[in-house]
């Protein structure tokens, strides 16, 4: 009876402590910035005009603004119906058409909105920046868990102990042999529930590591040239199909050959920008990192430039996917309409690319699960005509839609072939 | 409903109880590591040392532990310095060019990938092949990544300079100069050559062709007046009557031939006619495992067979001494007799005077203008063995001053190669093109090796007005030139053979956009002709049948020699591929033999098939009795095969085989050269011999035989549920018999209409979107194999070697099984190609431990590589043995070089060579050790064509797809496609098809997706008296089953 109740007690305080230290954190909510970033960045500048128009004041341009989200979450639709100054953006732009962006729901656009408007003039003052950075942390509250479990756990225990100590007084006047106080750490339950959580949680952190090998995220090698994606994507917004020009017909964005760099570079030959800084901190001179570029094109400035004098420029390659893992850009950009940033990152604000996500299995499937598929505008699509259906008659929920999974994107081989 | 019993092997036959062990045990052999092997008790058994566990414990935590400390290497990303406007990194380009070895020309378009050629397709523009390919055009691609090839040229044996040898030949060429081809059908070429011809006065072209149609041409010559070959048309014969010519897998020009037949073949349920085929041999061959009729004869009475059918043909008597082969002539004649004007008859015999004969029988049967067309000619074979012989003698009189020598290698194909050999030393200059060290380049002072086809520019004229051309794919990877070239510089001109062939061309096409788009579409086709027959002039016939009656009396055993799909006359001796393809007929890889019959078996080697025991003991045991075959004095030791449906009285052997080590890695070991077996008979070289001596020497010597791998049991016996055979007039009578007999078998299931759902506990899926499927037509596949080749160049399938062949453990993914029925002297042959059945409730996919292989919602069974553990047991669950597994590491793929070495043999260290693994598809993944793996749709092709579709923004057709196997087909048996899409040609094929349509072991409720389509013969019979015998004794074992 009364080892039962001591093993009860000890298993008790264990499950507290254990409690305390498994409380995680819980995920952000995206916020307009974010959504910018991912959806809008590739074509839209706040400020500028780009592919797109500048977005600064475009909800005072949109006089009815369900009409704005009919248009951001379904461009060709509105096209469709004739909309008069929709028609006219549209032959502003030559006719480039906006990709439907049907996974945002209505609080995404506003939130987006927001932001735009949010974003200051390039030229005006920021107003309050420091101000705006006051409520960060608000909405975490693991320290204070954190801290209630200690006290609550400490608290168990001298009631553990008080309830041991009145036990034992109370044994003795009852006449009963006292019991030699056995010390914790000699406690055999002790020992057990301490080797039984080293085991579990050594175990998750050994095979967590041991899935971890082999992945680099953040993987940032110093490449030959001091190529700043800020600078041409950010700064100059220059489309990313630029140069990756293999990203909407094969497996490989590509990267670009020299003679693509040259294009530009025949005639830019300094770097006027903002200065720039490598990883270390020190400063780099652009001018000179565009002389190295002549070089390995075998270019000599004031003369005629030689193309088949050109050598290829060996980067170091950053995203390395398994063998076998079948990946394809134009699977993902073209027809699932997915954006650079998605898993690159926020490629135009980096001066050295990074890698931005882990590229582990997980994090593909994970994608596959939550992304919708681009059903609407792609005529390949028609052949799931139950889906359709359940669609239509409410079946499916239409805000959830279609996942990539329930079409067959998370089995093995769509991959692993 | 009644079935004839069809079996694989002489096991399944006499049901003996090693057949039946066997069938129900996917891996006969123990795992590797037995603790005590003087007591070699099973593994079940072996104690398992606690210190071996440990050690083996510590060893892979080390490893792990070393591979994980390791830093990550930096990888290179190398993008082009200037890229090409119209090439995207990872994605394939195809272009059109011509595979052409020594006369064969079919078009095909290359794969080119990131700069390589990685796969032949067939291409479709051309009206001779329609798409079609064989085994070896397959196979070329591996060609031109051997290691064996010449890499630059040499004078003497030793490296030296374009320029040095130029300088050095033009030096030492001297007259009279001979060039020495294999039949040449570019035009550009002949022209090259004759330019060439013409500098030196008194020079010739000489043309010489290991398999030698020279009878066909002279007789030709003699009844029509023109020594060519007329273009066949067997698509438009009703009958066609085969004496020996095994069209549909190396005479001639076998993949148009079969493309043609099988519309012959080919089934409409509404209107069930076909043609009708009998065939007449003396060694079991591809096409008579076809024919509907089959008769035997020996080699000696081909003759005596062709000159009584055109007896019978006009209305005379017949007198042959064989019974049998006389009703069958009788037979013959009347079919075509019945069909005059949509009638054929071909022979295989290189006899003038028995071609003649032929000659004479398809002009009374109306065959001219028909079914042969002379208004255009077959241009592939245009050797004459006597302008050869006149070569042989010049030489060795000494009055040939140089010889040059391009494709033709009579230093290995010539009969008396000896004599050869000789002359060529009395030649003064001898300069070689050949691409690889060959018998006859060997003897070659200068040797200016040529590129390969996918390396060239050049043209081909199979038929005449039909061009092909042939561009290149890829910079050449060796110092070599183009035999084209060569000839020009020396002929003294100033251009090359590219700016030859464009002017050549230019005015004939319309300039530089119609050079443009010959080469795009790769061929120029003429407007379609009127076929048309030819003066005929029977003046030679009767001298022709005379000299047919007094033809030599054959001996005791007569031999014939053959050539092989795979090997022809041993250009695919140096492909691994080619090597380790099963010979349709006699299920062998990586060997010649000599076939015999089981009657010749009986008294020759003592085994009586018939006898379970003794058939078990010559099936089971690889090492075969070797024969030792003497002909003239000359004589080889082969190991027997025991073919049925050969001749009791004949031998055949391959040739092909032992050829020079120098040629490559497979062919150490492979076989013996029996070209030196052949005679001259007259003018023209004869591959049979009448008399020849026949013993056994008492050794044995494996032959690496596939017949029995991959065996499976079949619950009811007789083999019903996999394979169902009718004849037309049972199916004229009878249409639904099949449709019947599934009902009946499922009746317990609910009947075929609700066999799906009530014949299992499991659940049944919605299949929205796609749903993959496959259909085999039965009727028109004709075993040929290149569908086999195919998925191998296409899936990255290892070559594994004779060794791990003969363990049973070859990994091709596609078999092509071989049943035969009824008498066992002369069978009937189905093939029925068998790859994994992508079942939808299929057994190997729940007994998977770590869910490697599971079911797609497109109804594909996939199997992930890099989750399977290796245990094997989704093989053992398969019903169909369709699963291979990595013995070893095939491919090199592991991290360990001591994985292969000493364990894999050099053929397949040869193939993990830098050079050879330019022919892996990018696409698919290398296997490594240890795991499963097995046939998948080619999903790598289903997923680039989904995208194609995605990308262009609507629903995908069926000519986005098309797997390997359907595309190399030359007969089109294989219809592939989304089934759920009514549209799709799998859909049509499906719905028209429902009487002659099964699944093979249906009764499972596994719910294969490939369907397969009955054999359906053009026989008279409804049920042929030797079948319906041997099923009554099927009957008796299968209620012993019960």
């Amino acid at each position: 009876m009364i080892s039962f109740r001591r093993f009860a007690k000890t298993s008790l305080t264990g499950t507290i402590l254990f409690l305390g230290f498994s409380l995680g954190t819980t995920a952000n909510a995206q916020d307009g910035k974010t959504l910018f970033q991912t959806n809008c960045a590739a074509c839209h500048a706040v400020h500028k005009k780009s592919t797109g128009p500048a977005l600064a004041g475009v909800e005072d341009r949109w006089t009815d603004k369900a009409k704005l989200h009919a248009w951001i979450k379904n461009s060709a639709a509105v096209l469709k119906s004739g909309d008069k100054y929709a028609n006219d953006l549209y032959q502003e732009y030559s006719k480039t058409a906006m990709p439907a962006f049907s996974s945002l729901s209505d609080g995404d656009i506003d939130a987006l909105l927001a932001y735009i408007k949010s974003v200051p003039a390039p030229g005006a003052a920021v107003p309050g920046a420091a101000a705006a950075a006051a409520p960060a942390a608000e909405g975490d509250n693991t320290l204070l868990f954190g801290i209630l479990t200690l006290i609550l756990a400490v608290v168990a225990l001298i009631l553990l102990q008080v309830n041991a100590n009145l036990k034992r007084l109370s044994d003795e006047r009852e006449g009963f042999a006292p019991v030699e106080p056995v010390p914790f750490w000699r406690n055999k339950a002790y020992i057990a529930f301490v080797t039984v959580i080293l085991f579990i949680v050594g175990g998750y952190l050994t095979s967590k590591g041991a899935m971890a090998l082999g992945r680099s995220k953040d993987y940032q090698p110093v490449q030959p040239i001091y190529y700043s994606h800020k600078v041409h994507a950010g700064v100059n917004q220059i489309n990313c199909q630029y140069c990756h020009t293999g990203v909407y017909q094969g497996k490989q964005a590509t990267i670009p050959s020299v003679n693509v760099c040259m294009n530009c570079h025949m005639n830019i030959n300094e770097y006027k920008g903002e200065k720039l800084y490598n990883e270390d901190g020190k400063e780099v001179d652009g001018t000179a990192e565009i002389k190295k570029l002549y070089k390995y094109a075998g270019f000599e400035e004031g003369k005629p430039w030689d193309a088949t004098k050109a050598k290829p420029i060996e980067w170091a390659r950053i995203h390395n996917l398994p063998d076998h893992v079948y990946f394809n850009h134009s699977q993902h950009v073209k027809a699932g309409q997915v954006a650079c940033q998605t898993c690159h990152g926020e490629i135009q604000k980096m001066d050295e690319v990074k890698q931005f996500s882990d590229l582990s299995m997980g994090w593909c499937i994970n994608c596959h699960r939550e992304t919708k598929v681009q059903f609407k505008d792609n005529g390949f699509y028609s052949i799931y005509e139950k889906y359709h259906q359940d669609l239509k008659s409410g079946k499916i929920d239409s805000a959830k839609g279609i996942t990539v999974e329930k079409i067959g994107g998370t089995e093995c081989q769509k991959c692993h072939y | 409903m009644e079935q004839k019993k069809h079996w694989q092997s002489f096991g399944e036959l006499n049901q003996s109880d090693a057949y039946n062990k066997d069938v129900k045990d996917e891996f006969r052999e123990d795992l590797p590591f037995v603790a005590d092997e003087s007591k070699s008790t099973s593994f079940l058994e072996a104690k398992a040392p606690r210190r071996d566990f440990l050690k083996y414990l510590g060893f892979s935590t080390a490893a792990a532990a070393a591979a994980a400390s390791c830093e990550m290497p930096i990888k290179k990303a190398i993008p082009f310095a200037n890229k090409p406007e119209d090439v995207v990194p990872g994605v394939s380009k195809y272009y059109a060019t011509t595979y052409v070895q020594d006369g064969d020309v079919v078009s095909v378009l290359a794969k080119v990938r990131d700069g390589r050629p990685i796969k032949i397709e067939g291409n479709d523009l051309s009206p001779i092949t329609k798409g079609g390919t064989s085994a070896r055009v397959q196979a070329s691609v591996l060609d031109l990544y051997d290691t064996a090839r010449l890499r630059f040229p040499t004078i003497d044996g030793k490296e030296v300079t374009f320029e040095a040898i130029d300088k050095a030949v033009a030096g030492a060429i001297s007259g009279p100069v001979v060039v020495l081809t294999s039949t040449v059908t570019s035009p550009s070429t002949k022209a090259t050559i004759d330019q060439f011809v013409a500098k030196y006065p008194g020079s010739r072209h000489v043309t010489y062709d290991a398999i030698s149609y020279s009878g066909m041409l002279l007789a030709n010559e003699a009844t029509y007046g023109k020594k060519a070959i007329p273009s066949y048309h067997f698509e438009n014969a009703k009958a066609i009557v085969s004496i020996g010519a095994d069209f549909l897998g190396t005479w001639l020009s076998p993949v148009e031939f079969a493309r043609q037949y099988a519309t012959g073949k080919k089934l409409d349920e509404k209107n069930p006619e076909m043609s009708k085929h009998i065939h007449f041999e003396a060694v079991a061959s591809l096409t008579g495992s076809n024919a509907d009729e089959k008769y035997l004869h020996r080699p000696s009475e081909t003759g005596a067979v062709v000159a009584a059918l055109l007896s019978a043909v006009n209305g005379q008597a017949v007198t042959l001494s064989d019974a049998k082969l006389k009703a069958g002539v009788e037979k013959a004649a009347k079919a075509l007799n019945e069909h005059k004007g949509a009638a054929l008859v071909v022979c295989g015999s290189n006899d003038v005077n028995v071609q003649i004969i032929v000659n004479a029988i398809n002009e009374a049967i109306g065959a001219g203008g028909k079914t042969i067309d002379w208004s255009v000619t077959l241009q592939t074979r245009q050797g004459v063995d006597a302008d050869f012989t006149q070569l042989v003698g010049d030489m060795n009189a000494g009055s040939v001053g140089t010889l040059l020598v391009y494709g033709a290698n009579p230093a290995y194909t010539w009969y008396d190669a000896a004599q050869f050999k000789t002359g060529l030393k009395k030649v003064r200059t001898t300069v070689s093109f050949n691409t690889k060290m060959d018998e006859t380049t060997e003897l070659c002072k200068y040797v200016v090796p040529d590129h390969h086809y996918l390396e060239s520019w050049g043209d081909a004229e199979p038929v005449t007005g039909h061009y092909s051309f042939i561009q290149p794919t890829i910079y050449p990877l060796f110092k070599t030139r183009q035999w084209q070239d060569s000839l020009l510089k020396w002929s003294g001109a100033t251009t090359d053979y590219l700016a030859f062939l464009k002017t050549f061309w230019s005015a004939k096409v319309g300039g530089e956009t119609g050079w443009d788009k010959a080469l795009q579409d790769g061929v120029i086709n003429p407007a379609a002709g009127v076929a048309a027959g030819a003066a005929f002039n029977g003046g030679a016939v009767a001298g022709a049948v005379a000299a047919a009656g007094t033809a030599k009396k054959g001996g005791e055993v007569e031999l014939v020699l053959y050539e092989k799909i795979a090997i022809g006359a041993g250009q695919g001796a140096a492909n691994p591929w080619l090597q380790e393809l099963p010979d349709p007929v006699t299920r062998a890889t990586w060997d010649n033999y000599v076939i015999i019959s089981p009657a010749l078996a009986r008294t020759l080697l003592h085994i009586d098939l018939n006898n379970g025991g003794q058939a078990d003991a010559y099936e089971v045991n690889p090492p075969k009795k070797v024969v030792k075959v003497t002909v003239n004095g000359k004589s080889v030791e082969l190991p027997a095969l025991i073919i049925p449906g050969t001749h009791p009285n004949t031998i055949g052997i391959a040739v092909g085989y032992g050829r020079s080590e120098k040629m490559g890695k497979s062919v150490v070991g492979t076989g013996k050269n029996v070209f030196p077996l052949a005679s001259l008979d007259g003018a023209t070289v004869n591959f049979t011999n009448v008399n020849v001596t026949i013993t056994a020497t008492g050794d044995k010597y494996p032959v690496a035989l596939t017949q029995t791998h991959s065996r499976y049991d079949t619950t009811q016996g007789n083999r019903t549920e996999v394979m169902k055979e009718l004849t037309l007039a049972e199916y004229k009578a009878h249409p639904t018999e099949i449709r019947e007999e599934r009902e009946a078998e499922l009746k317990p299931w609910g009947g075929l209409e609700k066999f799906e759902s009530q014949g299992t506990i499991y659940p049944v899926y919605d299949r929205p979107g796609i749903k993959w499927g496959m259909s085999v037509d039965l009727n028109t596949c004709n075993g040929c194999g290149a569908c086999v080749v195919a998925c191998t160049a296409e899936n990255n399938v290892s070559v594994v070697g004779k060794p791990e062949v003969l363990r049973g453990h070859e990994m091709q993914w596609l078999r092509i099984d071989r049943y035969f029925s009824g008498d066992m002297d002369n069978p009937n042959v189905v093939f029925q190609p068998m790859m994994c059945q992508h079942c939808d409730n299929a057994p190997c996919e729940n007994v998977c431990p770590v869910a490697a292989t599971n079911h797609s919602s497109e109804g594909l069974n996939q199997m992930t590589y890099n989750r399977c553990i290796g245990t094997r047991y989704c093989a053992n669950n398969c019903p169909y043995k369709v699963r291979r597994f990595n013995w070893a590491d095939y491919n090199g793929s592991d991290s360990f070089p001591d994985n292969q070495v000493g364990i894999v043999n050099d053929v397949v260290l040869d193939m993990s060579d830098d050079l050879t693994r330019m022919v892996l598809n990018p696409d698919v993944t290398v296997r490594a050790r240890g795991v499963i793996e097995k046939c998948s749709f080619c999903v790598q092709r289903l997923q680039a064509s989904k995208l194609v579709a995605k990308n262009d923004s609507r629903p995908m057709v069926d000519s986005d797809i098309k797997v390997a196997c359907q595309q190399a087909c030359p007969t089109n048996a294989i219809t592939f496609g989304n089934a759920n899409d009514a549209n799709s040609a799998i859909a049509k094929a499906r719905v028209e098809n429902p009487n002659r349509q099964f699944y093979v072991l249906e009764q499972l409720h596994v719910l294969p997706n490939v369907t397969y389509m009955a054999k359906v013969r053009n026989l008279e019979e409804e049920h042929p008296a030797a079948g319906a015998k041997a099923e009554g004794a099927g009957k008796k074992e299968a209620a012993a089953h019960q």
